[in-house]
Order: structure tokens, then C-alpha cells, then sequence
């Protein structure tokens, strides 16, 4: 049955791997700020996991969807986001038709680390680091994941061979992953004093990518309690009128 | 027809204005007539009757945001992606409409099923109704492939390897199959060309799903809707107006709905789709496991059951046919189903099976959303062959065999209890 199976996923173009296994082990649930009907994200963390981004996950991850101008949401002042966007440069042409650098501007998307795709395979030993605007929303589990991926890394289990330059990551689907642990405890400085364990780090830099992902949650959030309460008192008002138009009818 | 006491020429047509517009343009009566005081309905339609104009909604839902989607996006490989994160993100209000759409194309196509398992219940199908059932199923038929072209447009991940996979069914025809696949793409993959031909046939389809759907309801005036019983309406004493009575039992139920709809938008507007859409479409990287929206999940499931080769029809051949018989059995299902009772209130025996039918669907959502290989192609391949039995075998034979109960009279007659309609006023409240 196995093969027939596998002879019809072939015949159709269905992927092979379909048949490897999906699910890794389950991933621990988290207890987000943003999580629920009235969630919202919690600024401090944000500009915390802003800040691993920018100094951890910056040098090889992308964010190409996100513009500097849309950290004002993580609570930064324009003058902040001036002086952020002013570190990185741009390239343009000047009036000579020439390619020239200018200073980063809150208008422009966030720089991506690599020229091209192949640059970036060719400086990370093969492999691709995903751009991580999305990444929240284009994993199952979302900032489960991401968190459960960043404190995942264990010593390989007993009989497994990794391939070279390749880690062990429980999380990770088929467990061997190219990028190695990227937070280590105290590796950056957090403004507010709290302590940057990994697990700290992690906790910070996925509450970043959710926002990241869905600059828009908040909006949403509120919107849809707005919603609920119109939609539900209009369900109650038209129930009440159906009652009273079909009362002759009963 | 025969029209009921509450219903009385219509108030309007006694000012001079209205009635010198009527005469030349009868737009206000032609809505009276067709879904307003003019339009007698059954008395006794329940709230499983609701899901027709929830369809008709969700309809018009789909094409109004579907409009200002298509002023923001655009339609190239390598642009879709980011056009559609550009409406998620800096379009006013552009990830609202968005979710709408695309969370409503789910709720299109659960208040569609519903609409046509209650058609299959209450043998909505049957004499003098069964071009009003065949235009039901084309409207199915369009809905599915606008549908699956819509997918294709944010041009992610499964995206494009759904489109590959869906498009790439038609080659299992014999001679002509990869023929019909390169015209489809527009090139020898799916690429570009391919994805502005769905994006030109996505915005067109829907328009063509209105005329149609404009069609089923001429259909439906024609004998009127089917009811919970079964039996026509006797006379006058079985019918009530639509407007005021189903307008507003249908605005009640379209509230209900839309409180289940926002749940989605707002609270939890990715959960009915993919993760790996999210990611721009890749063809060098294929997903490790390509599952169509849940909506599809059941046909899937009977594509990929057949495994095996039948006779001179490869199983590839041999899927293709079970998953477009599954739709196309659909036209028949009139003269399958023998019986002469229309309601499966009064058929004991088709309950059960109509049932097992409706769980079998359900099952066949759950293997197509699994991967391909035991025990779910044993469930797929059981599956396939209850859902072709019922309506092959099944229904075919019940006619024959099944004892059914005594219908009632009249409509009015369970209803109003003995059909004292005089006393129906003055009646307990429900």
C-alpha cells in the first residue's frame, strides 16, 4: 500500500517528502502578551527583541517587509526612528548617474544582509537565512515555534550522526539545522537592566517577529471586540424582531 | 400559485409616481415578486433554509472586497508576494479587507455545503426542482474554480505548488491531457502567463457565479422553496409572505453568521489556511507535504484514494475520474434517489444513511489533509467507495425497499395543528 501509495504521489507530482514526518515533538505553548481576544504587545519586549534582532539575527536574517518608519509602533520616538534608519546606507544614484551611498531614511524597508540569495548562500556555508518578516506566520506555532527554535539546541541524542556544519535542534523539522545557536546568555546589553539570558533573548526576539509579521494585531484586536459587541447586541435586536413579526404565525 | 391571505397588492402601486415607473420599468414588484411581499414562501421553513441567502451574502462580500484587492495587487511572479503584504501593511485598512476575503471564501463555501446537504436531506432535488439543482451545481463547479484560482494569487508556497499539483491533473487525459496543461499555464510551467490568466478569470468568474445564481433563483420561483415536509403547499393556508417573515428570520440568521465569521477575521484569520503560504513561491523548493484549503480537503482525499490501476485507466486516470465524478454524480442525483417522499423526516432508513454520507464527507476532509499512506489511503479508499455507493447503490435501492412514514396532510397542518389558521393569532407565542 506504501508503494502504491508513493507511485500515485509521484504520478501526480506530489512531493515525495510528503511522507516524512511533519510533526516534531510538540511544541510547548508560551504565554504571550498578544495572545487572546484583548491581547497586545508588550512594548518593552519589543524593543528588546528589536534590539536582538538588530544586533543578533541582523548580520544574516533579512526583514524586507518592515520599514523603519513602522518602529514608531514599538514605541520610538520619529527623532529615534531618524537616527536608527540614518545608520545603515542606501544605495542611489546622484545627479551624474553615478551609484552613490546615502544615509537610511524612515521610508526605506529594512536593509537586507545579503546582496542576493546566492551571496548569502555562499557566505553561510550553503545554506539560506529566511527573511524573517513572515516567519511567525509562515511556521505552524507561530512565536511557539520561533521561541522553541532559538532554546532548542541540544547536544545530538545518542546514534545520530549530524552532517557537516550542521546542529541539532529539537525543534527544528528533521533536527538538523545549518544556523548555529545564535543567542548565547549576556550577549547583548539591555538598556532596561533585564538580565539577556537565552531564554530571555528568545522570549523578546519572537515578540519582535510577531510584530513583525502583524504590525496590524493590535488594530485587529480592538476592531474585533467592536465588532463582537455590534454583531451581538444586532443578533439579539433582530432576534427580538423575528420573535415579534412571527408572533401571528405561531 | 396560490397565494396566501397576508398577502395583499402591494401599497405602493396606489401613488401616481411609482406606479407611472412601474409601468414602464416594474423594478419595485419585480423585487416584491422575488424576495419581498408578492413572494408566498412555506410556513414551516426552519433555520437550515437560512444558508441560501448566507451564500448570497458571502457572494457579494467576496466581490466588493475582491474589487479594492485588485486596485492594490499585482499580478507577477515577482511582485504578487509583495503586493499582497503591501495591502497587509500599508494599504488603509488593506489586511481588514483582506481577511475578509479570505477568511470569506471559507465561509462561502461552508454556508454552500450546508445550503446542499439540506438539499440532500429534504430531497430539495427532486420533480418539478432539478434544473434548479443542476444550477446549483455549476455554481459549486464555479465557485471551486474561482476559489482555487484565488489561492494562487498571493503567489506563495502552496500557492504555486497547488496550482502545479491541480493543474497538473489534466494531463492524466489520455492523448489531449498535455495539451490542455500547456494551455492552461500559458507556457510549459506554471509561471507568469499562468498566473495572470487566473488572475483575469478570478475577477471574471465571480460575475458569471452571480448570473447563474440569478438563474437558480428564477428556478426557484418558478415551484417555490421545498420545505421541511416535503409536500406542496395545499392551498393559501400553507404559505406566508417572504417579507416580512424571512426577510427577517434571514437577517437574524445572516447576524448569527457574521458573528462566527468575525471570530475568524479578527481573532483568528490564518488558522484556515496555510503556514506555508506565507512564504514566497519557491519552484526549486517543494513543500514537504501539499495540502489544497480545508474547503477541497474531501475531493483530495478521493483523488488520492485511487492507487491502484483499473482495467486499461491508470490510477492517475482513475483519481482524476472519482474526485470530477464526485461532483458530476451530482447532476444525477434526481433520478438516483427513487423515492417518492421528498423529506428524509419521513424516510427512516435514508436518515441513517444520509447521516453516515455526511460523516463520510467529514472523514474525507481529515484523510485529505493527511499525507498520502496507510492507514489513511485505507480510509480514503473506503471513504470513496461509501460516497459513491450512496448515491449509486443507496439511494437507488431505498426507493425500492424503505417503509415510509405517513406525510402529513398539509403544511399548515402539523403547524398550526389541524390547520385552524383563524386561531393562529391568537395562539401561544413559541
Amino acid at each position: 500500500m506504501r508503494r502504491l501509495a508513493l507511485a500515485l504521489a509521484g504520478l501526480l507530482s506530489f512531493a515525495a517528502p510528503a511522507l516524512a514526518a511533519e510533526g516534531g515533538p510538540a511544541l510547548p505553548a508560551q504565554s504571550w502578551s498578544f495572545n487572546g481576544f484583548f491581547g497586545t504587545y508588550d512594548r518593552a519586549a519589543l524593543q528588546r527583541g528589536f534590539q536582538v534582532y538588530r544586533e543578533v539575527c541582523a548580520s544574516c536574517h533579512g526583514l524586507r517587509h518592515v520599514a523603519y518608519r513602522n518602529l514608531t509602533a514599538l514605541g520610538y520616538s520619529m527623532d529615534q526612528v531618524r537616527a536608527i534608519a540614518a545608520t545603515i546606507e542606501v544605495p542611489t544614484l546622484n545627479d551624474a548617474g553615478e551609484t552613490v551611498n546615502r544615509p537610511g531614511l524612515p521610508a526605506d524597508r529594512f536593509r537586507t544582509p545579503f546582496a542576493n540569495p546566492l551571496a548569502a548562500r555562499a557566505a553561510n556555508n550553503g545554506a539560506l537565512p529566511p527573511d524573517l518578516s513572515l516567519m511567525t506566520k509562515a511556521r505552524a506555532g507561530g512565536a511557539d515555534y520561533v521561541y522553541a527554535l532559538l532554546t532548542g539546541y541540544t547536544n545530538p541524542p545518542a546514534g545520530v550522526q549530524l552532517m557537516e556544519g550542521m546542529n541539532y535542534n529539537t525543534y527544528f523539522p528533521g533536527h538538523q539545522i545549518a544556523m548555529a545557536p545564535p543567542l548565547n546568555a549576556d550577549q547583548v546589553q539591555y538598556g532596561d537592566g533585564t538580565r539577556a539570558t537565552v531564554q530571555q533573548m528568545a522570549r523578546d526576539v519572537s515578540t519582535f517577529l510577531t510584530w513583525a509579521a502583524e504590525p496590524e494585531l493590535e488594530a485587529r484586536h480592538r476592531m474585533g471586540v467592536q465588532v463582537f459587541l455590534f454583531l451581538i447586541l444586532l443578533t439579539g435586536v433582530l432576534y427580538a424582531v423575528k420573535r415579534k413579526v412571527w408572533a401571528d404565525q405561531h | 400559485m396560490a397565494h396566501a391571505p397576508d398577502i395583499k397588492p402591494p401599497a405602493y402601486l396606489s401613488k401616481p409616481a411609482i406606479r407611472w415607473i412601474e409601468h414602464r420599468l416594474p423594478l419595485l414588484s419585480t423585487v416584491d415578486q422575488f424576495v419581498g411581499t408578492q413572494y408566498p414562501a412555506p410556513r414551516n421553513l426552519n433555520y437550515w433554509w437560512n444558508f441560501g441567502s448566507i451564500a448570497g451574502f458571502m457572494l457579494v462580500v467576496m466581490i466588493a472586497t475582491g474589487v479594492f484587492l485588485a486596485m492594490n495587487y499585482q499580478p507577477s511572479t515577482a511582485e504578487a508576494f509583495n503586493s499582497v503584504e503591501r495591502i497587509m501593511r500599508d494599504v488603509n485598512y488593506g489586511w481588514l479587507i483582506r481577511y475578509i476575503h479570505m477568511n470569506g471564501a471559507s465561509m462561502f463555501f461552508l454556508a454552500v455545503y450546508i445550503h446542499i446537504f439540506r438539499g440532500m436531506y429534504y430531497g430539495s432535488y427532486k420533480a418539478p426542482r432539478e434544473i434548479l439543482w443542476w444550477l446549483g451545481i455549476v455554481i459549486l463547479i464555479l465557485m471551486m474554480a474561482t476559489a482555487f484560482m484565488g489561492y494562487v494569487l498571493p503567489w506563495g508556497q502552496m500557492s504555486y505548488w497547488g496550482a502545479t499539483v491541480i493543474t497538473n491533473l489534466f494531463s492524466a487525459i489520455p492523448l489531449v491531457g498535455d495539451s490542455i496543461v500547456t494551455l492552461l499555464w500559458g507556457g510549459f510551467s506554471v509561471d507568469n502567463p499562468t498566473l495572470n490568466r487566473f488572475y483575469a478569470l478570478h475577477f471574471l468568474l465571480p460575475f458569471v457565479i452571480v448570473a447563474v445564481v440569478f438563474l437558480h433563483i428564477v428556478a426557484l420561483h418558478q415551484h417555490g422553496s421545498n420545505n421541511p415536509l416535503g409536500i406542496d403547499a395545499k392551498g393559501p393556508q400553507d404559505k406566508i409572505p417572504f417579507h416580512p417573515y424571512y426577510t427577517v428570520k434571514d437577517l437574524f440568521g445572516l447576524a448569527a453568521f457574521m458573528l462566527f465569521y468575525a471570530y475568524f477575521i479578527f481573532f483568528n484569520p490564518n488558522i484556515l489556511g496555510h503556514p506555508d503560504n506565507y512564504i514566497p513561491a519557491d519552484p526549486l523548493v517543494t513543500p514537504p507535504h501539499i495540502v489544497p484549503e480545508w474547503y477541497f480537503l474531501p475531493f483530495y482525499a478521493m483523488l488520492r484514494a485511487i492507487t491502484f490501476d483499473i482495467l486499461f485507466i491508470e490510477a492517475k486516470l482513475g483519481g482524476v475520474i472519482a474526485m470530477f465524478g464526485s461532483l458530476l454524480i451530482l447532476f444525477a442525483l434526481p433520478w438516483l434517489d427513487t423515492s417518492r417522499v421528498r423529506s428524509g423526516k419521513f424516510r427512516p432508513r435514508f436518515k441513517i444513511f444520509f447521516w453516515i454520507f455526511v460523516a463520510d464527507c467529514i472523514m474525507l476532509g481529515w484523510v485529505g489533509a493527511n499525507p498520502p499512506e496507510p492507514p489513511y489511503t485505507v480510509y480514503g479508499l473506503l471513504g470513496t467507495a461509501y460516497y459513491f455507493a450512496y448515491f449509486l447503490v443507496i439511494l437507488p435501492l431505498l426507493g425500492w425497499f424503505e417503509r415510509p412514514k405517513a406525510l402529513p396532510k398539509s403544511i399548515a397542518e402539523p403547524v398550526l395543528g389541524g390547520g385552524a389558521l383563524a386561531g393562529a393569532k391568537t395562539m401561544e407565542k413559541a
